[in-house]
């Protein structure tokens, strides 16, 4: 019989400076698998949602939002925060569990998703949810939206930092080639973005409905600097975002090699999960595999 | 009523000239100010704000699409960042940036959206943009702005700097007639009567408000008197106003350089139908691309002549004595 995931609540922080501990890796490699139990619940509670995009990117928001990114959750609006463009709205859901985890608003908000009168809509909506930047859904706007911003933070002289999630098959859409000549014509070296790369989109795999690759070399043409990393690793996660505050002169984009619906066996690399919502008997044989996870990681 | 309007007209002065002016001027006083085009600013003259200020100015290319975003971006950071290219570009190619994250997000930015109507004249019906209003009044949250000479919009840009919210303004690519004297102040969504009369209401914005006036003098010559409003914000719209003009004058003219359906024309006709539905007449133009040419010859050729106001006119009143207004509102 499964059981939900372990309660989380007060989740720790690990401040920037932070070095990457063995125990700081584990607990936030955890948490992840802690975050997708909690997104499973609230899908499975509203009948909506999408699963198989908010898996591939448990562990790269999960390092942002607890270790890497400098958030003030009691302001919110403070204007030195450093900001995500969760560019891939649809995945919204993890975000959401991140941000209440953090502390921006409480966790029973979280069950409210997609529901009516809830501050939790469909996709990304700024002013309704505390600790989200921008609109998202429509895909395709990360990039230039948030060069824009790291265009501000020099203009403001701040040292603060701007990160964009996207996920590949958004990479079809024109306006993201726009946003990388624009970042790369300024040289916004305070700009990180993240390609969940999980190799699926709505209706098949990227390779099949619009092939992207060799996508670290389009990248690079761009004159962006490109890490690639294995995007559920949380070490090599940590490691490339450091990476990323180092290099200089222009921006960089890590692409993570995820995997979608990671963490459950039967949505692992099916475009099904892409918006599917388990029935009781999958989101059971769901829980428990992801418990077992949990439990791996507090072994 | 304070002289609001010249006679005769001052001489045509540049609008394009007048905008980069109050951009520089506002770059002066603000330093929140940024400024953004799409590789136009030889063409709307934002050239003149990049000139002084280089630090806040930003070509994004040919991406009209990105230009809204890096807009957004900057906005979020609470600069109010005033993004610069063709009114048709913002209301088609990136008119799905506008809706998600101007009216929907609520992003705070401004988009000075030039070449509008038919000024961009020689250019063709690929590069004029008769649908920009109806497509942006259907948005929630968009505020629009149509200035009619030099210095509405020497006095209504820094208001919609100063506005909480998307905007959009809407230029001319042309020189246009010196409308207004100093005594002009115009609020964003306040409708301004620059003349009196009883017999009817003529209702402009934008290079139809000289000919609004024109026509109305002709009309007066004839014995009749019409009262002509300048509707400089076409959203939120002046229903107060439009409602008081209908009920005293009983019948109502439009005049825009923009489709008649979905503008001013569109605007008029909701809040005359559900408050005082008197006759209405709407000139612009009648649901078609027009043609290159010179833009005063195109403005008259698809029914935006002076003559084609004061017809329109004629036509309105002579509806209202078939109906006079008491026996529509009794009916209603």
């Amino acid at each position: 019989m499964a059981t939900a995931a372990a309660p989380v609540s007060a989740a720790r922080v690990y401040p920037y400076t932070a070095p990457h501990s063995a125990a700081m890796v584990a607990d936030l490699s955890r948490r992840a698998y802690e975050y997708r139990a909690q997104v499973l619940k609230m899908v499975h509670g509203s009948k909506s949602g999408h699963i198989g995009g908010a898996f591939s990117i448990a562990e790269v928001l999960a390092c942002l939002y607890f270790h890497q990114m400098r958030l003030d959750p009691d302001n919110p609006t403070w204007n030195d925060r450093e900001r995500l463009v969760f560019s891939k709205g649809h995945a919204c859901a993890m975000l959401y569990t991140c941000l209440a985890n953090r502390g921006f608003f409480p966790l029973s908000e979280l069950q409210t998703f997609r529901k009516l009168n809830s501050h939790l809509q469909g996709h990304p909506e700024p002013k309704k949810t505390p600790g989200v930047e921008v609109a998202a859904g429509p895909l395709g706007h990360g990039v230039a939206i948030a060069a824009g911003m790291a265009l501000a933070a020099r203009m403001d002289g701040s040292r603060r930092r701007i990160y964009a999630i996207l996920g590949d098959g958004e990479l079809n859409s024109g306006v993201i080639w726009e946003g990388l000549m624009v970042a790369s014509k300024f040289a916004l070296d305070n700009l990180t973005v993240i390609v969940d790369y999980n190799g699926v989109q709505q209706t098949g795999t990227t390779s099949h409905v619009m092939p992207t690759e060799p996508i670290a070399e389009k990248w690079a043409s761009f004159n962006w600097h490109v890490i690639e990393i294995h995007g559920h690793n949380v070490a090599e996660i940590l490691a490339a975002l450091d990476l990323a505050d180092e290099i200089h002169g222009r921006p960089t984009v890590i692409i993570a090699r995820t995997t979608k619906g990671k963490g459950v066996s039967f949505m692992e690399g099916q475009p099904a999960w892409h918006g599917g919502i388990p029935d009781d008997k999958q989101f059971q044989s769901a829980m428990a595999e992801l418990d077992e996870r949990i439990s791996e990681w507090n072994a | 009523m304070e002289r609001l309007i010249r006679n005769p007209f001052g001489s045509p002065t540049p609008i394009r000239k007048t905008y980069g002016e109050a951009l520089v001027a506002l770059g002066a006083v603000r330093d929140d100010v940024v400024v953004l085009s799409a590789d136009v600013q030889s063409s709307d003259f934002s050239y003149m704000f990049e000139a002084a200020y280089p630090q806040r100015f930003f070509n994004v290319g040919i991406a009209e699409p990105a230009l809204v975003d890096v807009a957004v971006g900057l906005a979020n950071a609470g600069k109010i960042p005033i993004a610069n290219t063709f009114a048709f570009l913002f209301v088609t190619r990136a008119l799905e940036m506008v809706r998600t994250h101007l009216c929907y997000g609520g992003a705070n930015v401004k988009l000075a959206a030039a070449y509008s109507g038919l000024s961009d004249s020689f250019d063709g019906p690929t590069h004029q943009t008769v649908s920009d209003l109806a497509i942006l009044r259907s948005l929630p949250n968009m505020t629009i702005v149509v200035p009619a000479d030099s210095l509405a919009v020497e006095k209504l840009l820094p208001q919609l700097v100063a506005w909480d919210g998307p905007a959009y303004f809407r230029l001319c690519r042309n020189d246009l007639p010196q409308i207004f004297t100093d005594a002009y102040e115009p609020v964003i969504g306040k409708g301004v009567t620059l003349m009196n009369g009883d017999d009817a209401t003529l209702i402009a914005c934008g290079v139809m408000v000289a000919r609004a006036i024109e026509a109305a003098q002709l009309l007066a010559q004839q014995g009749m008197s019409v009262r002509v409003v300048e509707m400089h914000t076409i959203k939120p719209i002046d229903s107060d106003l439009i409602t008081q003009c209908a009920l005293e004058t009983g019948a109502i003219v439009t005049a825009e350089e923009h489709s008649i359906i979905g503008g001013l024309g569109g605007a008029v006709a909701e809040c005359l139908s559900q408050h005082a539905p008197v006759p209405l007449e709407r000139i612009g133009v009648n649901d078609t691309f027009t043609e290159s040419g010179p833009y005063a010859e195109l403005l008259d050729k698809y029914g935006m002549s002076v003559d084609a106001i004061v017809t329109a006119v004629q036509r309105a009143v002579a509806r209202k004595h078939a109906n006079p207004i008491e026996a529509i509102c009794e009916a209603v």
